[in-house]
């Protein structure tokens, strides 16, 4: 009998290991070969942990399992009372346009022979064959933007690292993450890192680097550890070294970890963490691609837009380009967080509108209550309200609703959701994580949670003056933590303005 | 400069960190996240060494050890407990756990309690934002935890 079960991080946390060896155990008792085989998550947090039991060639889905109901797994999968049918035919799978996160769920992340049997290297050896500036030409085809959160088109990034001349050139792969409601790059990670490899090396091979850094955050313990044994699983296999496989071109990478420094997502402060500096932001110019780590040209790229550079490669600029809406090219692997039916990793073609999202895909609220909110693009994304709810998930449709998309994490809120609490944790998230080299980041978030508190037990100036905090902070910080916590302050303010003077009469 | 490493084993300890990263390009925070692992904290009487080996000044080490939240310089206690207090967890009641948290082990959140039992701590997102409240114990993640699943998880390591 051949049973998947996830070993992502999400899904131990719900009880994964419990179930693996409830399966070893009861598989032992009936005298059973089990072949008990971990996998990444596909995504429906909501179902985790998800066995999938393979039937006549098709993985059948049983979940969410507890150790209680592995002795009936034994029994038929079909049979089970949590049987969920074939998990290619979820409606939640059936709707993805799943690129980047194609092989995730599926394969055994540290098998070199599976990723290869699904499509990984095909971009590569595709790239082996091309000049650098075919590689570079084939990106800014496919329309890629950064996925980390400021959009910014990976064929250009990559067309100054590739024209700037140096004895060492870098790519360094940001895995930091440390927004809240995102965790898109931790499941690639640990469901597919041989994707995130490939996609470094062929960003190596373009750019003319033959080292890469992947800065990874602590608080992804098992991303890490999957990361490491993947590095030296490829490194033992020939696919990086000295001889890429056997191109005679060299590509090798290591793996690095943070420190629990939010601000260390900001490329240059990450850049500083790197070299083993404090992890202060740095002013722009000159821009990392020009004088990045050690001062040498560096690619900064995002764990997403790398890790989708070899689907682009496998399958065709224009076939990666033709997904989308406007300038916002391909897809976009939406995380659905917070009080929500169905969290999870939902991979889509941009454009679908942010209600269909929120009221479809992830069913609404967990707690059955009316949504009040959703935060779009992490701690430093606006709220947005139901009346928004129309916007077209796109770089610019968001821009043009004073919001963002950020790392494209959605958290989900009910009409329970404090907006004034959560306007002043923004404001002191801020503050706990400033680099604190400008004073309006610095002072001015801590300012900000104290003016809070004001407008919280009834001060009426105190509005006043919080506006004018915010307007200080948006155009006086070098970065956007200073630059941006204005959004989520300044959006449940405008938003929800009855909850900022409610406190004030109450207080009368 | 000699030291005498044979009179404090744990300096022995730290020049066996600091040759194992001999030669790697900016080797600090890897060094700081080894002398974390093996002396539970970082402490002050590293620095100096740190400094002297990778060229740098002791405010400079000093520097980087003070900004980075994951560096402690005193150990944490027996079990630490990680409360994630970011957006998608306080939208599940992270809020009403970390009170609840409080309470149960007797301590404020980011401090230790007197015995060296326990340490509470915030953390700012573990990637588990669709199965919140998330948190840390000791080394096990867990997703949608409340205060009776915390308690028991608490007995289940003697507190
Ligand atoms: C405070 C702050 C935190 C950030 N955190 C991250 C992060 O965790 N991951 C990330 O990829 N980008 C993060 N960014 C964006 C990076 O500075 C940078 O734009 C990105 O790594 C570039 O890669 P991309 O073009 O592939 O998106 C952050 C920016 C700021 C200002
Ligand atoms: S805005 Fe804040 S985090 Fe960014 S550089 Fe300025 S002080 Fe540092
Ligand atoms: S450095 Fe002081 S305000 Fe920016
Ligand atoms: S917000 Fe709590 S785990 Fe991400």
């Amino acid at each position: 009998m051949r049973v998947y079960l996830p070993r992502d991080a999400a899904a131990k946390a719900l009880g994964a290991e419990a179930v693996a060896e409830a399966l070893l155990a009861e598989a032992a008792r009936r005298g059973v070969a089990l072949e008990l085989i971990r996998t990444g998550t596909r995504g429906m947090i909501w179902l985790e942990p998800l066995a999938e039991v393979e039937i006549d060639g098709v993985r059948h889905g049983v979940g969410p399992m507890t150790p209680g109901d592995v002795p009936a797994l034994f029994e038929g999968a079909a049979a089970h009372p949590k049987a969920l049918g074939p998990v290619e035919a979820l409606d939640w799978m059936k709707r993805q346009t799943r690129l980047t996160f194609a092989r995730c769920g599926l394969i055994d992340p540290l098998s070199l022979a599976d990723y290869e049997a699904h499509g990984g290297l095909a971009g590569l050896r595709r790239a082996l064959g091309m000049t650098p500036a075919q590689i570079v030409e084939e990106v800014t085809e496919s329309g890629l933007r950064g996925r980390g959160g400021a959009g910014f088109p990976t064929g250009i990034k990559w067309t100054t690292v590739l024209k700037a001349e140096a004895p060492q050139k870098y790519i360094v792969c940001n895995a930091d993450e440390g927004d809240s409601g995102t965790f898109a790059d931790r499941m690639l990670m640990e469901g597919d890192p041989f994707t995130l490899i490939e996609g470094m090396t062929i960003a190596g091979l373009g750019v003319g680097a033959t080292k890469g850094y992947v800065y990874l955050r602590s608080e992804y313990p098992d991303a890490i550890e999957v990361m490491e044994a993947a590095v030296r699983l490829a490194r033992d296999a020939g696919v990086l070294g000295a001889d890429v496989l056997g191109s005679g071109r060299a590509f090798d990478m290591e793996i690095r970890v943070g420190a629990g420094a939010y601000v260390c997502g900001e490329e240059t402060s990450l850049l500083n963490s790197l070299e083993g500096r404090r992890g202060i932001v740095r002013a722009k110019p000159p821009l990392p691609a020009i004088e990045g780590l050690f001062g040498r040209p560096t690619v900064v790229n995002n764990v997403i837009s790398l890790a989708t550079v070899p689907v682009i490669f496998e399958k065709g600029a224009r076939f990666y380009a033709d997904f989308g809406l406007g300038r916002s090219k391909g897809t976009i692997p939406l995380q659905i967080a917070g009080n929500v039916a169905r969290g999870g990793l939902f991979e889509t073609a941009f454009g679908m509108p942010l209600g269909r999202i929120v009221e479809e895909i992830a069913g609404g609220t967990a707690s059955g209550r009316p949504v009040k909110a959703v935060q779009v693009g992490g701690p430093l994304g606006a709220y947005m309200h139901p009346a928004q709810f129309d916007t077209p998930f796109g770089y610019e449709e968001f821009d043009g609703q004073g919001g963002l998309i950020g790392h494209a994490g959605l958290v989900v809120f009910d009409d329970s959701a404090d907006m004034l609490e959560m306007a002043r944790f923004a404001m002191e998230f801020c503050a706990v994580e400033s680099c604190g080299k400008c004073t309006p980041c610095r002072i001015g978030a801590v300012r900000g949670v104290e003016t809070l508190d004001r407008v919280r037990q009834g001060d009426a100036a105190a509005l006043g003056l919080l506006e004018d905090l915010c307007e200080t902070m948006s155009a006086g910080s070098l970065c956007a933590l200073g630059g941006f916590t204005p959004y989520p302050v300044m959006s449940a303010l405008r938003h929800f303005p009855e909850e900022f003077g409610m406190a004030r009469e109450a207080a009368e | 400069m000699a030291l005498d490493t044979a009179a404090n084993p744990r300096l022995a300890r730290l020049e066996a960190i600091l040759d194992a990263h001999e030669g790697r390009e900016g080797p600090l925070l890897p060094i700081l996240h080894d002398v974390q692992a093996a002396f539970g904290c970082v402490p002050a009487e590293v620095i100096p060494r740190i400094a002297d080996r990778l060229n740098l000044t002791r405010a400079e080490v000093h520097g980087v050890v003070s900004f980075y939240h994951d560096f402690r310089d005193e150990p944490a206690g027996r079990v630490v407990v990680k409360l994630c207090r970011s957006e998608a967890c306080k939208a599940t009641g992270a809020d009403a756990l970390a009170a609840a948290a409080e309470a149960r082990c007797g301590v404020a959140m980011g401090e230790t309690a007197a015995d060296g039992a326990v340490t509470l701590e915030p953390v700012y997102c573990l990637g588990l934002c669709a199965c919140g409240p998330a948190a840390m114990v000791g080394d096990t993640l867990v997703g949608r935890l409340d205060a009776d699943r915390l308690d028991a998880m608490l007995k289940e390591r003697g507190l």
